[in-house]
């Protein structure tokens, strides 16, 4: 057993009925980490994060918390706080009320738990919100509240399930900065679900890309959105352009491009991400520039999604990002044929 | 991913917790209470209906006997078409009603609404009892039913009018929830499109009530088929099923057809009951949760019509109720007229029936309280907590059950079980203690609704959140859950209290003379021919029933301000 790490997942396997949900996973997870479970609905992440909670029980597969084997734990048993996409606060129960909630039940000192529960909505932002019912907070805030129940008994682990999902988009990118901050500050082991890339990219140390109940890939935000370990995560993490290739005699052929590549012959499909086509800068005898006619301008704001086509890839069409400036200075529009360039460092082929 | 074939491991079991036991064992309790009181009875009636008088196993000969007798088979035709008749007319006689509450801009909705529930609040035979009084021998009336070729109010016409009466409330809930689930929308876009308001009505307000229909059908006809009551006061010598019973078992001790009677009665019932619930699993399905909900625009001729038809209704109905009161306190029926308590005074307490009537307020306090409690917790265990799957089904399925179980079938099971000289529970027979378990049985499902409804509403996240922070559940269910559902614990006190004072089918094979309750001192002092003390009674069960849901009505509305102070 790994002891460097906090908590450790082995050979976790999931069936329910026909149905496997998850298939052998294992994982390792370093105190103070925050790792996002990431994946499409149905993946299995929220499955994996029950079982780490004990509200699901693992058909095989052992769980270790802080050394401990919690496999066969029940919830009561094992230390961790949980946070729901539903935010689960009892709305019968002031917010004191709801953060004093698992510290009532260890016999704290009344005054103790007053200035811990003052400490806690101080923490999230809600400091004097006390005597407050949930129903007359919003989503953000009861969700912050349901943050400071799950962290009042100070647990070892903090599981977050979906818990920006039921907010608006500017509230969310509001809190999972908070969640972020607040975490770093109480250095608590985190494991977030989530399906939404951008929300993982920006908050986790460490991403845990799911997919039909297997692990794709354990990585760095910026190594999962670089380095893709399969078609899957190239696709899911982040916009990609996919492109039909061979590769024969040491060389990737796609299009009338030609890059040197390892293997042996075969069809393969190359996977470029539409920030690895410049525009510019392009200076005269630059190599893979070739020319393409836009076709489609989807306006962004600031940048557009510009859809191209070139002779260069037998018409298939690409996604480049290009920003409104450049097509304004160029007058380009639909029609217009361009220089571009791509980068192909940067060319995953799977 | 399934290609690869998965190694079969041993399944993981989590241990459980010390708490998780505790609600395994209060849910085995839950299970071993419905088996006894509502499994075990059933089984019985299965068992007797399959054995002779010797105690051998006689295959399918009752139900052939049965056949061969032509006076059994004629009770069968009668109820079939009694039954058949009292839906055709009450059904669409209720639609209309549950119509112009639902769709049109009816002045004192609420107040019409109330009057035809009132009689949810009285025994269902006391529109027998008034009809004696309107059309009986000594009717005020009489003269008008000869008029119309009708002989005498005794037997089928009797029975007829009697049920309407007494069913048309339940049909007239079940069209009103069907017809206010509305999509308002569907009304709008057939607007825009220029449609006639009589094909909006036969393309959208028709199917979408097409289930409830079906359902107040079914509903009704089972009531009417398996009521006690009526026929018993006006039947006269008309006989049906549920009369047969009781004379096949209490009159002439033959088991044997008595239970095959009853199975004949549990047929409808549980027809209906599946037919129900396929029903309003459809129904739920058609109401999205985009839905906007219909409301009527007022059209002065449309709404004086609605307002017209249903106060002729609504007359009809006080007529009824208001005869049965009159006469409680009328002196000397028909011959003098003044008001006096001669009944209640001399029929009631001086005959020594009024310990009846405190019998029941016993029995049914014992039934909102232990009821209440029973079916909450209970509904609480299956819905909140884990583990014990295969209890949990058994215990899921004998909660729906009552619902598909007449009173008079109930009631019998009760006495071959309880009454058998076998039974360790045998010294519970004749008690109050027994009259209260079966009709908190009798009347489980719908509390069983009432309180899952409730505990579905919560959050399903509650019990693990309290479990991560090491809170036992019971603590949850005390400092949460019962606060929130406390609104839905008294719908249901009040039903189970209601319900218990108007019973009758279930347990009128149950009493004995020191526990008889005052819906059976109705029957018979009517049957002794003291047909005032049994109005007197009636209307005595009227007022008790609408004071206890004024009652409740006021603890809710205190309770709420307690402990609802958390709602926006």
């Amino acid at each position: 057993m790994n002891h460097d790490t906090f908590l450790n997942l082995r050979h976790i396997h999931k069936e329910f009925g026909s149905f496997t949900a998850l298939q052998d996973i294992n994982l390792d997870i370093r105190k103070g980490e925050f790792i996002c479970f990431l994946g499409p609905s149905g993946c299995g992440k929220t499955t994996l994060l029950r079982i780490i909670a004990g509200l699901d029980v693992q058909t095989a597969g052992e769980v270790h918390q802080a050394g401990r084997d919690i496999s066969r734990l029940p919830p009561a048993l094992r230390d961790y706080g949980i946070v729901f996409q539903s935010y689960a606060l009892f709305p019968n129960l002031n917010v004191a009320d709801n953060v004093a909630y698992g510290l009532v039940n260890r016999k704290t000192p009344k005054a103790d738990i007053k200035k811990r529960v003052s400490e806690l909505v101080k923490l999230v932002g809600l400091p004097g919100s006390e005597g407050i019912y949930p129903s007359q907070l919003s989503g953000g805030q009861q969700q912050r509240i349901a943050l400071a129940r799950a962290l009042a008994t100070s647990p070892g682990l903090l599981l977050l399930d979906e818990p920006l999902s039921a907010l608006d988009a500017l509230e969310r990118v509001r809190l999972r900065q908070e969640i972020r901050t607040l975490q770093q500050k109480l250095g608590v082991t985190t494991i977030m679900v989530t399906h939404d890339q951008e929300e993982a990219l920006s908050v986790a140390d460490r991403i845990v890309v799911m997919n039909n109940g297997l692990i794709e890939q354990v990585g760095t935000p910026m190594e999962i959105y670089r380095e893709p370990a399969s078609p899957f995560v190239a696709d899911f993490v982040g916009k990609v352009n996919v492109l039909p290739a061979r590769v024969s005699g040491g060389e990737l052929k796609f299009g009338a491009l030609t890059l040197p590549c390892d293997g042996g012959d075969r069809e393969v499909k190359v996977y470029l991400r539409p920030e690895d086509v410049l525009a510019r800068p392009i200076a005269d005898g630059d190599a893979h520039v070739f020319d393409a006619t836009i076709e489609k301008i989807e306006f962004l704001g600031s940048f557009c999604h510009v859809h191209v086509a070139s002779p260069a890839f037998n018409s298939h069409k690409l996604t480049v990002y290009l920003s409104l400036n450049f097509l304004s200075e160029q007058s380009l529009q639909i029609g217009s044929t361009l220089k571009l360039k791509l980068l192909p460092e940067r060319i995953k082929v799977f | 991913m399934q290609a690869t074939a998965a190694p079969r491991y041993p399944p993981v079991r989590q241990r459980a917790h010390w708490i998780d036991r505790l609600a395994h064992a209060a849910l085995a309790l839950t299970a071993i209470i419905l088996i006894a009181f509502l499994a075990a009875p059933l089984l019985t009636i299965l068992q007797q209906a399959l054995q002779d008088k010797a105690g051998q196993f006689v295959w399918l000969d009752n139900f052939i006997d049965y056949a061969k007798t032509p006076a059994l088979l004629e009770s069968l035709w009668n109820s079939l078409w009694v039954s058949s008749a009292v839906t055709l007319i009450t059904v669409p006689l209720a639609f209309g009603f549950a119509y112009a509450l639902a769709r049109s801009c009816m002045p004192c909705k609420a107040l019409f609404r109330g009057i035809t529930l009132i009689p949810l609040l009285a025994p269902s035979l006391l529109s027998a009892i008034s009809l004696i009084y309107w059309f009986g021998n000594q009717g005020v009336l009489k003269g008008w039913m000869r008029g119309i070729g009708i002989e005498q109010i005794y037997g089928a016409p009797g029975i007829v009018v009697a049920e309407c009466f007494a069913v048309l409330p339940h049909a007239l809930m079940i069209l009103l929830t069907a017809l206010r689930l509305a999509d308002a929308r569907l009304y709008e876009a057939a607007d825009a499109m220029g449609t006639r308001a009589t094909r909006k009505f036969f393309t959208i307000t028709l199917p979408g009530a097409k289930y409830g229909l079906i359902s107040a059908a079914l509903v009704t006809f089972t009531l009417v088929i398996t009521d006690f009551g009526i026929p018993k006061v006006i039947g006269g010598s008309f006989n049906v099923l549920a009369t047969d019973v009781f004379k096949l078992v209490i009159g002439q001790q033959d088991f044997a057809k008595g239970a095959v009677v009853a199975i004949l009665l549990l047929a409808p019932a549980v027809l209906t009951f599946g037919v129900d619930n396929y029903v309003s699993r459809r129904q739920t399905a058609m109401l999205t949760a985009r839905a906007v909900p219909y409301s009527p625009r007022p059209a002065r001729k449309y709404d004086i019509a609605m307002t017209l038809y249903y106060s002729l209704v609504a007359l009809l109905v006080l007529a009824m109720l208001g005869m049965a009161v009159f006469a409680s306190f009328a002196s000397f029926w028909p011959y003098n007229l003044a008001p006096s308590m001669r009944h209640y005074v001399l029929g009631l307490v001086d005959a020594e029936v009024g310990v009846g009537f405190v019998n029941s307020l016993k029995m049914s306090a014992g039934t909102a309280l232990f009821g209440t409690a029973l079916v909450f917790f209970s509904a609480y265990l299956l819905e909140k907590t884990k583990g014990m799957d295969g209890l949990r089904g058994l215990v899921r399925m004998l909660a729906m059950l009552p619902m598909a179980v007449p009173g008079l079938v109930l009631g019998l099971g009760y006495i071959f079980f309880f009454n058998a000289p076998g039974n360790p529970l045998n010294g519970l027979y004749h008690t109050l203690t027994l009259l209260t378990l079966c009709t908190i049985v009798h009347f489980y499902t719908t509390g069983h609704l009432t309180a899952v409804t409730a505990l579905k509403s919560l959050d399903g996240e509650f019990e693990a959140v309290s479990a991560s922070l090491k809170v036992p559940f019971f603590k949850t269910f005390w400092r949460v859950t019962l606060p929130i559902c406390t609104p839905a614990l008294i719908d249901i006190a009040r039903y189970f209290f209601i319900n218990a004072m108007t019973t009758i089918s279930a347990v009128v094979f149950l009493y004995s003379p020191e526990t008889k309750v005052a819906s059976i001192a109705i029957l018979n002092l009517e049957e002794a021919g003291e047909i005032g003390a049994a109005a007197a009674m009636a209307v005595l069960i009227g007022g008790a029933s609408t004071l206890a849901t004024l009652l409740f009505m006021a603890l809710a509305w205190s309770v709420n301000r307690r402990t609802q102070a958390w709602k926006k």
